[in-house]
């Protein structure tokens, strides 16, 4: 039993088709409860009131717009090494989740912004680099739109990812020696001391999971289309040649 | 190597290889400037650095849809494939015929539109420096991107959209170098940053360049 198993396509299917539902149940409750408890059961925050509350989207969705390119990081690595369709089609899945997630931690950051920082846009470091990153997977998804033969366009965008990446994390680097920002340093961590009230950091961390399971179970159900999408293909092009 | 580099070289020179066009748009984009945002020279000035970067970087993208995809429409890009010489050699020959034909050219004529745009004399040199410097990871990268959307029919609008963000870290660095020069600070870590990023691609994006291009040839 290993991995690897899963990158035949009937395998992964059977797996994911028993995997889904309890996914969909458990990102629902995780966020539904991370959401709730965040947003009615915490203590306004002193200074900044009841907007702090939207931490509980802005925190989760930024966490997996990031994660969610690492992912297709490591699938463009799987697909060019190890040629496992399932792996360039999660890739692909998680494409535009990553960037509606993008989307939500821009947005939310900017309805935050206005009461906080008096304004919704500000070329702050973390702000603009997440704005690069956005231009990113849309550049990513429409070269695997534009390109007809699927193993090419698989390859292709693998390589985009890999140099994608570094120039992304360049571009990360090369905005924080551009500009000093408005946005505070990470909060939350592994390694230190935790430096924000158990009140706050609980249901942020159930939001957390619960975006990460949603992410998960969404790629999933991607992942699952786009391989029936590959087999209504192989089907007709069967049918053309018979 | 050296004969391809050559062959590039004849065919952007010689009538209809659109040699000089990168450089009437780097021209006129810089001439434009000032009627957009007024002739007063201390606002131009301030903006120049930007500007002049803006523009060396749009007039390399330009003419980017040109570096692969002549050679891929008349087959002699699959003679090259099959020549002795690997695909990376011919990557980064491709790239530097690029590089000689917009950007050294872009290189020789910033000074004069610095001048155009008010840009601090004290600036000038760092300009030129920056320029020289920076403009060959544009074109380095630019022949990924081409490379990348060789194969499609119209792909000029795509390659702009993958390209650009690569430009990103060049731009801010080579921006910065001049910044800092107008305003009389220290130069060398900007200056630092922006070789570096141009010998990593140039060192290392060839290699990417040719999978791209073995896929697009498969």
């Amino acid at each position: 039993m290993s991995l690897w198993e899963y990158a035949n396509p009937r395998r992964f299917m059977a797996t994911s088709s028993w995997l889904l539902p309890p996914l969909v149940v458990m990102s629902a409750l995780l966020i539904v409860t991370g959401l709730v408890w965040g947003f009615f059961f915490t203590p306004d925050d002193f200074r900044q009131g009841s907007t702090v509350k939207i931490i509980y989207l802005h925190v989760p969705a930024a966490l997996m717009a990031i994660n969610a390119w690492l992912m297709m990081l490591v699938c463009s690595l799987i697909w060019i090494i190890r040629r496992h369709h399932v792996s360039a089609l999660a890739a692909r899945a998680a494409a535009p989740i990553g960037m509606v997630m993008t989307l939500i931690a821009l947005f939310t950051g900017a309805i935050w912004g206005k009461p906080m920082w008096g304004t919704y846009w500000e070329w702050d470091p973390r702000l603009t680099s997440f704005l690069i990153l956005f231009l990113f997977y849309i550049g990513y998804m429409a070269l695997w739109e534009a390109i007809e033969n699927p193993d090419a366009a698989a390859d292709l965008t693998s390589v985009l990812c890999l140099v994608g990446s570094v120039f992304a994390l360049l571009s990360r680097y090369a905005v924080l020696f551009w500009n000093q920002g408005l946005h505070q340093g990470a909060t939350f961590s592994m390694d230190k001391e935790q430096n924000i009230s158990n009140v706050f950091w609980y249901p942020a961390v159930i939001s957390m999971a619960g975006f990460v399971c949603l992410f998960v179970t969404l790629v999933l159900y991607r992942t699952r289309m786009e391989i029936r999408r590959r087999r209504l293909h192989a089907l007709d092009a069967r049918s053309m040649a018979a | 190597m050296i004969a391809l580099l050559r062959r590039d070289l004849a065919l952007a020179f010689r009538a209809g290889g659109g040699f000089g066009l990168g450089l009437a748009f780097f021209l006129i984009v810089t001439v434009l400037v000032p009627f957009g945002v007024g002739p007063n020279s201390v606002t131009l000035g301030v903006i120049a650095p930007g500007i002049l970067w803006l523009g060396a970087l749009l007039a390399c993208l330009l003419s980017l849809d040109r570096v692969f995809a002549l050679d891929w429409e008349d087959g002699s890009l699959d003679l090259l494939a099959t020549a002795p010489l690997p695909l990376e050699g011919v990557a980064v020959s491709k790239a530097l015929a690029h590089w000689i034909t917009t950007g050294l050219p872009l290189v020789a004529i910033s000074p004069l539109l610095g001048l155009f745009l008010s840009l601090p004399v004290e600036a000038m040199s760092w300009l030129i420096l920056s320029l020289f410097v920076g403009t060959p990871a544009l074109s380095w990268l630019g022949t990924f991107g081409a490379a990348l959307t060789v194969g499609l029919k119209r792909g000029g609008l795509l390659m702009s959209l993958l390209v650009l963000p690569l430009y990103i870290p060049t731009l801010i660095f080579g921006a910065e170098v001049v910044k800092r020069g107008a305003d009389g600070l220290a130069t060398a870590t900007p200056l630092a940053f922006l070789a570096g990023i141009t010998l990593g691609t140039v060192a290392l994006l060839p290699f990417a360049t040719a999978a791209a291009l073995r896929v697009n040839l498969r």
